[in-house]
This record gives structure tokens, C-alpha cells and sequence, in this order.
């Protein structure tokens, strides 16, 4: 580093040291600008609007209230002022977990052996199979969303050949219902899973794996003790970037949830949209933010913890 | 006992079909420290790694103490693997990665604790038990891939070139060591590589191959001093080869009359066909088992062209008279006056019963 560092080469080993650290941070400068202008700065304006009052057609007025957070979690009744849980916000809380959590878990149950195939396929083969997975996800999201819809509808592609194989009578309700928000999400977030597995997978150096068998460990064995620990920073890094997105996701809810299945990311767009309710609405993004952050540090700390044993 | 039978492997089809082991049958006996020599491409890694069981050979048999082995995948066969690589799981250290194997095989923990201990000590490694593999030197590393090889108590231990990333003075430690080790273990010893002095060092004895073949099996001795061809004479240190014709031939010796006029006996290869009278052959002859002499009433004779100093030795390069070239060498010994200058004219001796007739 200190050699392309523009130093004169006379300067003291110091003085060399204090002008990589100014590089350093001259270099850092953009990245931090766009973080702080285009993150901070909108995040701290969700802030201040969620501790102000709602104006009568959306928007806010310029009254201090907390009354917003507190509408995250409690209900006051109309016309007895008793303060109840707010169990329709609690349910799409525990929807959005729920669904996330699953929806992280099958692409992991779908993304592993998938990123396993594609790293043990010729090298100048592998290209063309990332390429296949990659090619859905630079479809736009709505029209994917959409084919789903037409494949799982009662009367789409699914529920016709299974009524024509006369496996059925009539079609089976899937859309609208958690199971085609499930499905949706999983179809939508896969390829995110499969790259950071398959990177790790790559990397890996498969005598590793001819030394678990050679050393009498079975194929799930090897798997387990030998690969699977192996590419845990993929599985990780995959399981978050389902995860997280998913816990805010708003088109699929919306389209294969019919409004029924409302997520975080419907529930919240009801409060800027129709509710005019912009403070409940701020309140409710800021949990999301605490939620995703106090699930991603049980998670990393339980990895963590997990990867000491191991290692 | 491991049993080879008509082992061969194609590897693609068609035109592109390249064939990696050509029938190959071999028997390597229990205990014994077995080489497979050969230059990269050879098949004897290709050798190696099937009776491994990672790869399935096309035909032929492959049993050990008669027990098919072909039919068992690789974690079913008592047999462990020392890779050129090492491969030891970066996830654990190095008691762990000792312990991998008989952990697999369901040995009770006591017995894993014990086994491991006894490894650790073997390979000397007691003090780092507790490190990461990446935390240890290569040599280190080796010795832990010896340890974790050898700790499930292998029927057979398969050596993958295991030394050829270590340096020089390493490389000589590891093959007293892994000599060692293979006695005072008692476990058969399937050896690769493609080094030559290295085979000849360990082996008890050793398979030279070329282009999926055997070509000759013996011990080190034999190899050396009684090479079968071209090829094995030519790949196991340096030789001189000298055209001569049959004279007579009697059993193992036959009389040949080198191109010189000279006029000589020579050993023929163990298992060479019967060689009629007057046929043409060639000789193989070690460097040190000629010597130098006045050039009157010499087997051969020539001009010395180059007089090269080893250290250890000194190498000299004479131009026969019969267009040929031979390459002498003599051990230095302290005190010792330079005898011949480049540019003389010299003669060569040969023993009678060293030169080997080739069988090509």
C-alpha cells in the first residue's frame, strides 16, 4: 500500500503512515457523502415524522405526539378510550416473520443443492447455468409475479392439469393465500440465495470433499462435517439477503395476497396511501428497521457463536 | 495382498478417448512400501485413485486380501489416502482433523481420545494439537495428513506425490520419516511419484510406469541395475546406450561385440524373449560403472570432451570414436589429482556382466 502511496521516499515511516491514513480517508469521502445523504438523511426524516401529529388529508402537522408509536402495538377503542393490542398490526408482524423466515428456508432447501450442482458442473459449463438463474431475476418483477399468479389462479396452469389428471375435482385455492405469497417469494428471492452459496461453493476445494469419503463419511456425512461448514459464509450471507427483503416485501404480498395477506410493506403503504396516517406509517418503517436489525444479530451472534465451536 | 487384473480406464469417447491405465495388472504384497514411478501423465495417479474408489476403472478387477473392492464406494474401503494437496477441513485442528475418520467410523470417544494421542505423537505434533491447520507449516501439514491417514488403521495407505511441495532438506526428513513410519505401522504402502530418487530411497519395490502401463517391476536394485527398455533405463538415472550385436547368448548372459569392435558379456532382461545370434541390441550402462583408462587395448576409446565438477563427483563426457557418447562417473576423493584434461585422447573399461541388454 505505502508503495503507491505518493510519498516522498525520504518521509519517515510516520510521517508515511499519517498520509496513508488522510488517503484513506480521501478515498472513503464518496462512499460516505451518498451514505449519510441518501440513507441518514431520509431515515432521519421518517424519524422526525413519526413523532408528529397527522394532518387531515395526509401529511403532517407540526404537533409533537407519540401517539403513533404507541398505535404500532395498542388500539384505544372508539368510544370507550380502553387500550387494546393492535392485533391486526401484531398479525402482520408475525405474518412478515413467518413468511420471511420460510421463504429464506426454502430457497435454502432449493438454492443449496442447486449452487452445489452448478460448482460441480465443467467450469466453462458453470457460466451458462448461472446465467439461467440469473435471467428470471432481471425480469422485471411485476411480470414475474403475474406468470406466477397465472400458473397457481384457479383456473391457471396448475389446477387445469391437475383437474384434466382427474387427481382433483375442482381446482385448489392457492392465490390469495399465505401458501402463493410463500411461493411467490421463494420463485422471486432464489437467485439471491444461490449466488452467495455458489461463490462459496466454488471456492471450494473439492479434495476436501474426496477426503471425507476417503476418511469412511457417507454422502450426508460429508455434507454435514465437510461442505456444509465449508460454505456457511454463502449460506449466511444468502439467508439474509432472502430474509430481509422479504420482511419488507410489498408487490408480491399485494398481487398473490390479493389484500389479504397483508405484509409490512402493504401495511405500511396503506398508512402513506389510503389512511393518510404518514406518522403511524414512519413509526411502523422504523420497526421494520428494529426488526430486521434485532433478528440479523440473534442470527449473526448465533452463526458467530456457532462457527467458534466449529472452527 | 491387493490384487490388480486387467485394470483399464478410458476417460471420453470416440475420437477424443484418452486412455489413462492400458490393462494393467499388478500384485502388491501386505506390508510392503510400494512405488508407483512415472512421468506426469503416466497413470499412476489414475492407478492410485481407483483402488482409492474415486474413480471407477473401465474393466478389469481390483481385490484386497481378496475381498472385491470395486463394488464398495470409498468410504467402505480400508483404505485411507495421503493427498498431494494434504486436504486437511480448515475448519478444525489438527487433533480434529486426526480424530475426522475414526469419528465416521463410530470408535467409541475413548478410544478416539487414545488413537489420536498415539497418532499425535507418532507424527510428533503433540505441541500443536490444538492449532488450525493454517496455523502450521507445510511440513507440519504433511505430518498431519500422515496422522489422519493412518489413524483409522488403514489396510492400505495411498501417497499422493505427498512430498513434492516441501523443500529439499524437508523432502530427505519425510522419506526417512515416512520410511519409518511405514515399518514400525506395518500397513502396505502405495507410494506416488515421479520422482526417481525418491522411489529408489523408500521403496521396497517399484512399478516404473509409462502411457497407462507398467513397464517393469522389481526392487530398487533391480530397477537400477537391471532396467528392462529404453524407457526405464532412460527414466531411472542417468544411462549410456551403447549398440552392439549378439554374439552368443548362454541362460541370462549373452556375449555381444560392441560397434567398436570390442567385445564383451552382458546380462539380458529377466523376462526378454530368447535373442538369436547376431541380432542387433542395445546396452544400457550405468555412468559409474564404467571407468577410465589409457585409450590402448580399452574396450572403447574416444576423446574426452567435457570434464565436469558435482561436488560429490565428477562427470565425464567422452566422444567415442564410433560417433557415440558416453558419460563417466567417478567419486572425488580428497587429495585428488586431475588425471585426464578435456581434450584427451582416453579409454573406456567396462566390467563384464554390467552392460544390460534392452528388450527394445
Amino acid at each position: 500500500m505505502s508503495e503507491t502511496a505518493p510519498s516522498a521516499p525520504s518521509a519517515s515511516p510516520g510521517r508515511r503512515a499519517r498520509s496513508e491514513r488522510r488517503n484513506r480517508w480521501l478515498l472513503l469521502t464518496p462512499a460516505m457523502v451518498i451514505l449519510s445523504l441518501a440513507a441518514s438523511g431520509p431515515l432521519l426524516v421518517v424519524l422526525i415524522y413519526s413523532v408528529l401529529t397527522p394532518g387531515d388529508y395526509g401529511g403532517v402537522e407540526w404537533r409533537f405526539s407519540l401517539d403513533s408509536w404507541f398505535a404500532v402495538v395498542v388500539e384505544r377503542d372508539f368510544f370507550t378510550e380502553e387500550l387494546t393490542l393492535a392485533d391486526a398490526h401484531l398479525m402482520v408482524f408475525w405474518r412478515s416473520l413467518k413468511l420471511s423466515l420460510c421463504t429464506a428456508l426454502l430457497c435454502l432447501i432449493v438454492g443449496f443443492p442447486t449452487a452445489y450442482f452448478i460448482a460441480t458442473r465443467p467450469a466453462r459449463r458453470r457460466d451458462m447455468w448461472m446465467l439461467l438463474i440469473m435471467i428470471p431475476f432481471w425480469t422485471n418483477l411485476l411480470i414475474r409475479t403475474f406468470a406466477i399468479m397465472e400458473l397457481i389462479r384457479n383456473q391457471g396452469t396448475v389446477n387445469t392439469l391437475l383437474v384434466a389428471s382427474g387427481l382433483i375435482d375442482e381446482p385448489i385455492q392457492m392465490l390469495y393465500t399465505e401458501f402463493s405469497v410463500l411461493v411467490g417469494m421463494t420463485y422471486v428471492y432464489l437467485p439471491l440465495m444461490i449466488l452467495p452459496i455458489y461463490a462459496s461453493m466454488e471456492r471450494l476445494n473439492f479434495d476436501l470433499v474426496e477426503a471425507g469419503y476417503d476418511l469412511y463419511a457417507n454422502r450426508f456425512q460429508v455434507l454435514r462435517r465437510v461442505i456444509f461448514p465449508l460454505v456457511k459464509p454463502g449460506v449466511v450471507a444468502g439467508s439474509i439477503l432472502v430474509f430481509v427483503p422479504c420482511l419488507g416485501a410489498y408487490v408480491t404480498p399485494r398481487v398473490l395476497g390479493g389484500g389479504k395477506q397483508l405484509m409490512l410493506g402493504n401495511l405500511i403503504e396503506l398508512q402513506f396511501g389510503q389512511l393518510r396516517n404518514w406518522p403511524l406509517g414512519a413509526a411502523l418503517s422504523l420497526t421494520l428497521l428494529a426488526v430486521v436489525m434485532v433478528a440479523l444479530i440473534f442470527y449473526v451472534r448465533a452463526i458467530g457463536q456457532e462457527g467458534e465451536r466449529d472452527v | 495382498m491387493i490384487e490388480i487384473s486387467g485394470l483399464t480406464k478410458t476417460f471420453g469417447e470416440g475420437q477424443s478417448a484418452f486412455t489413462a491405465l492400458d490393462d494393467v495388472s499388478v500384485t502388491i504384497r501386505s506390508n510392503e512400501f510400494f512405488t508407483l514411478l512415472g512421468p506426469s501423465g503416466c497413470g499412476k495417479t489414475t492407478l492410485l485413485r481407483t483402488i482409492a474408489g474415486f474413480l471407477d476403472p473401465t474393466r478389469g478387477s481390483l481385490t484386497l486380501d481378496g475381498e472385491d473392492l470395486l463394488s464398495k464406494p470409498p468410504y467402505q474401503r480400508p483404505v485411507n489416502t495421503v493427498f498431494q494437496s494434504y486436504a486437511l477441513f480448515p475448519h478444525m485442528t489438527v487433533a480434529e482433523n486426526i480424530a475426522f475418520g475414526l469419528q465416521m467410523l463410530n470408535r467409541r470417544k475413548a478410544e478416539i481420545t487414545a488413537t489420536v494421542a498415539e497418532m499425535l505423537e507418532l507424527v510428533q505434533m503433540t505441541a500443536l494439537a490444538d492449532r488450525k491447520t493454517s496455523q502450521i507449516s507445510g511440513g507440519q501439514q504433511q505430518r498431519v495428513a500422515l496422522a489422519r491417514a493412518l489413524a483409522p488403521r488403514p489396510k492400505v495407505l495411498l501417497l499422493d506425490e505427498p512430498l513434492s511441495a516441501l523443500d529439499f532438506k524437508l523432502r530427505k526428513e519425510m522419506q526417512l520419516e515416512l520410511k519409518r513410519l511405514q515399518h514400525e505401522t506395518g500397513i502396505t504402502f502405495v507410494f506416488v511419484t515421479h520422482d526417481q530418487e525418491e522411489a529408489l530411497t523408500m521403496s521396497d519395490r517399484i512399478a516404473v510406469m509409462n502411457a497407462g502401463t507398467i513397464r517393469q517391476i522389481g526392487g530398487p536394485r533391480d530397477i537400477y541395475d537391471h532396467p528392462a527398455e529404453r524407457f526405464v533405463a532412460d527414466f531411472i538415472g542417468d544411462t549410456n546406450f551403447l549398440q552392439a550385436k549378439i554374439l552368443s547368448t548362454d541362460g541370462a548372459q549373452a556375449r555381444v561385440r560392441l560397434v567398436s569392435g570390442g567385445e564383451i558379456a552382458a546380462q539380458t532382461a529377466a523376462d526378454a524373449p530368447v535373442l538369436d545370434d547376431g541380432a542387433s541390441v542395445t546396452l544400457a550402462v550405468r555412468p559409474e560403472h564404467a571407468e577410465l583408462c589409457a585409450p590402448e587395448g580399452a574396450l572403447l576409446s574416444g576423446r574426452l570432451r567435457d570434464v565436469v565438477y558435482f561436488g560429490t563427483d565428477t562427470h565425464y563426457h567422452v566422444a567415442l570414436d564410433q560417433n557415440e557418447t558416453f558419460t563417466l562417473r567417478r567419486q572425488n576423493q580428497p587429495g585428488q589429482t586431475q588425471v585426464w584434461q578435456t581434450g584427451d585422447h582416453v579409454g573406456l573399461n567396462i566390467a563384464p556382466g554390467i552392460p544390460q541388454i534392452l528388450k527394445d
